[in-house]
């Protein structure tokens, strides 16, 4: 049991305007944990996701990270290089869409190869290498590495977008949605991928989905969303199995049963 | 040495928001504990809160009042309190639970499913799968089906597919919501001599077995849940 924390969110809070996007928000992640954020469209968790990875700048609060170094950073008192250079190595950020995550028009390979570089790998062989093993570890045939993400399917970008991103093995990673879009049989099997690939690996992920079936699945704590505030969270199957606040009930009697 | 399992004055009521607001009671001052090698059984009738009390222990309910105390590695752990990751390590760690029903991930196989708890405890994945193969031959289940999700296997299958999930671990303290519920009479006989296995090597183990001739078998005490009925006391 690690005895720091991998993030530390503090009084977090974005406004637009008038209206909030998220308010007051505060939690610690710790190193290994999947915290889902769940809630309706509308109830805030993509704003609370892009504000604690630095791609909306929040009103008021504080995110400080556990820099491999061992010193905590707060993120916004960071240069945006040092920010960019932390998003491109030691963060990942998997998005519901995949072209928003992804180089349509250049190859496969070099969308895995691409954050390799951005780490100073500079030996052609050895990125093409890690490329293919990455490409056979998200169960994407290796005789498409030359191929452009255009050419793939939804699933198989969805794929190529996680491995591109864990490529570097970073130790948080983002997701938005990642399932949503796709196929019930495609997203098993995503689902699989990334829990394998959460447990084998380590790290720590901050997953946001509607889909509370998702959040059981992958996550060990999850936290519950309504117009900007979190308002129920706890254990994942703590707030599944005995939800307590009325929003939570609705949303978990809200399942349909198959 | 410590008593593995301290249950504390707990108490236990849902409150229905979208019933407007109707408050069920569900157990109140539920106090025991378990000892180590004693394998204790919840009786009473249905709907008294069997279920609910293995829950609780569990950490899948919240408690309105009290301590549920586990000795995970030498210090006691409060899981009326914890937070999340501590439920979870004394999960990874000391407490197991065999469910009623399995939650099954689509496309693990039945092999992975069963080795999972070990290999969460850092065991190798070759290790953990050559036991879990030992459990599941043991609990006859056929080998052609240890390749294949469970998702798709008959109730007394995907049981005793949850007992060797349960039971592969050492850990300390077990829960065991009706592990024999859907099981034939050769099958229970294999449960019942894991349960005595476990006993001794000296787990503390709680159970529900509607059953009588396997609760027999395996009690060493019967506790009745109606005396932590609040229903009674209004009654």
């Amino acid at each position: 049991m690690s005895d720091q924390p991998l993030l530390k969110v503090r009084n977090l809070s974005k406004f637009y305007g008038n209206r909030i996007g998220c308010n007051t928000v505060s939690f610690d992640l710790w190193p290994g944990e999947v915290l889902a954020i769940v809630g309706e469209s509308g109830s805030g968790k993509t704003t609370l996701l892009n504000c604690l990875s630095t791609r909306l700048m929040p009103t008021t609060g504080s995110v400080d990270y556990h820099m491999r170094d061992g010193q905590y950073r707060e993120l916004y008192h960071m240069s945006e290089a040092e920010r960019r250079f932390l998003m491109r190595t030691d963060w990942g950020f998997v998005h519901q869409n995949p072209a928003d995550g992804l180089r349509m028009t250049v190859s496969a390979g070099a969308n895995v190869g691409e954050r390799l570089m951005a780490i100073g790998d500079r030996h052609y062989g050895n990125i093409r290498q890690t490329a293919t093993e990455w490409l056979e570890r998200v169960e994407i045939s290796t005789d498409r590495i030359d191929d452009q993400p255009r050419a793939f399917s939804g699933g198989m970008r969805q794929r190529l977008q996680i491995a591109r991103n864990l490529v570097t093995g970073p130790r948080l990673v983002f997701m938005d949605e990642p399932t949503g879009g796709l196929d019930v049989s495609v997203q098993a099997r995503l689902l699989d991928l990334v829990r394998g690939l959460v447990n084998d690996l380590g790290l720590s992920a901050i997953v946001v989905t509607h889909d509370l079936a998702v959040a059981r699945l992958l996550s060990h704590r999850m936290m519950v969303m309504k117009d900007g505030h979190v308002i129920e969270q706890g254990l994942t199957d703590r707030v599944l199995d005995d939800p307590r606040e009325p929003y939570t009930q609705l949303l978990v009697s809200s399942i349909l049963q198959v | 040495m410590a008593t593995p399992l301290v249950v504390s004055e707990v108490s236990k009521s849902f409150t229905m928001h979208l019933r407007g607001g109707l408050k069920l009671p569900v157990v109140a001052n539920v106090s025991f504990s378990v000892a180590a090698g004693e394998c204790v059984v919840l009786g009473g009738p249905s709907g008294i809160g069997k279920s609910s009390i293995l829950k609780m222990l569990y950490g899948n309910y919240a408690v309105d009042a009290g301590q549920i105390l586990i000795c995970h590695q030498d210090r006691m752990v409060d899981i009326a309190s914890a937070d999340p990751r501590q439920v979870l390590e004394v999960r990874r760690g000391t407490l197991g639970y065999v469910s009623q029903f399995l939650r099954t991930v689509p496309r693990v196989s039945t092999l992975d499913v069963v080795a999972e708890p070990l290999v969460a405890r850092g065991a190798s994945a070759e290790a953990a799968r050559a036991r879990a193969a030992e459990l599941l031959a043991k609990l006859n289940l056929p080998r052609d089906l240890w390749q294949l999700p469970p998702s798709t296997f008959s109730g007394g299958e995907q049981q005793r597919v949850n007992i060797a999930r349960g039971f592969i671990t050492d850990h300390a303290v077990l829960l065991l919501d009706e592990p024999t519920a859907s099981l034939d009479a050769a099958n229970r006989a294999v449960v019942v001599e894991m349960i005595r296995t476990k006993k001794a090597e000296g787990v503390a183990l709680l159970g529900i077995f509607h059953d009588e001739e396997v609760r027999e078998l395996v009690a060493d005490r019967i506790l009745d849940v109606s005396q932590f009925s609040p229903r009674k006391v209004a009654a």
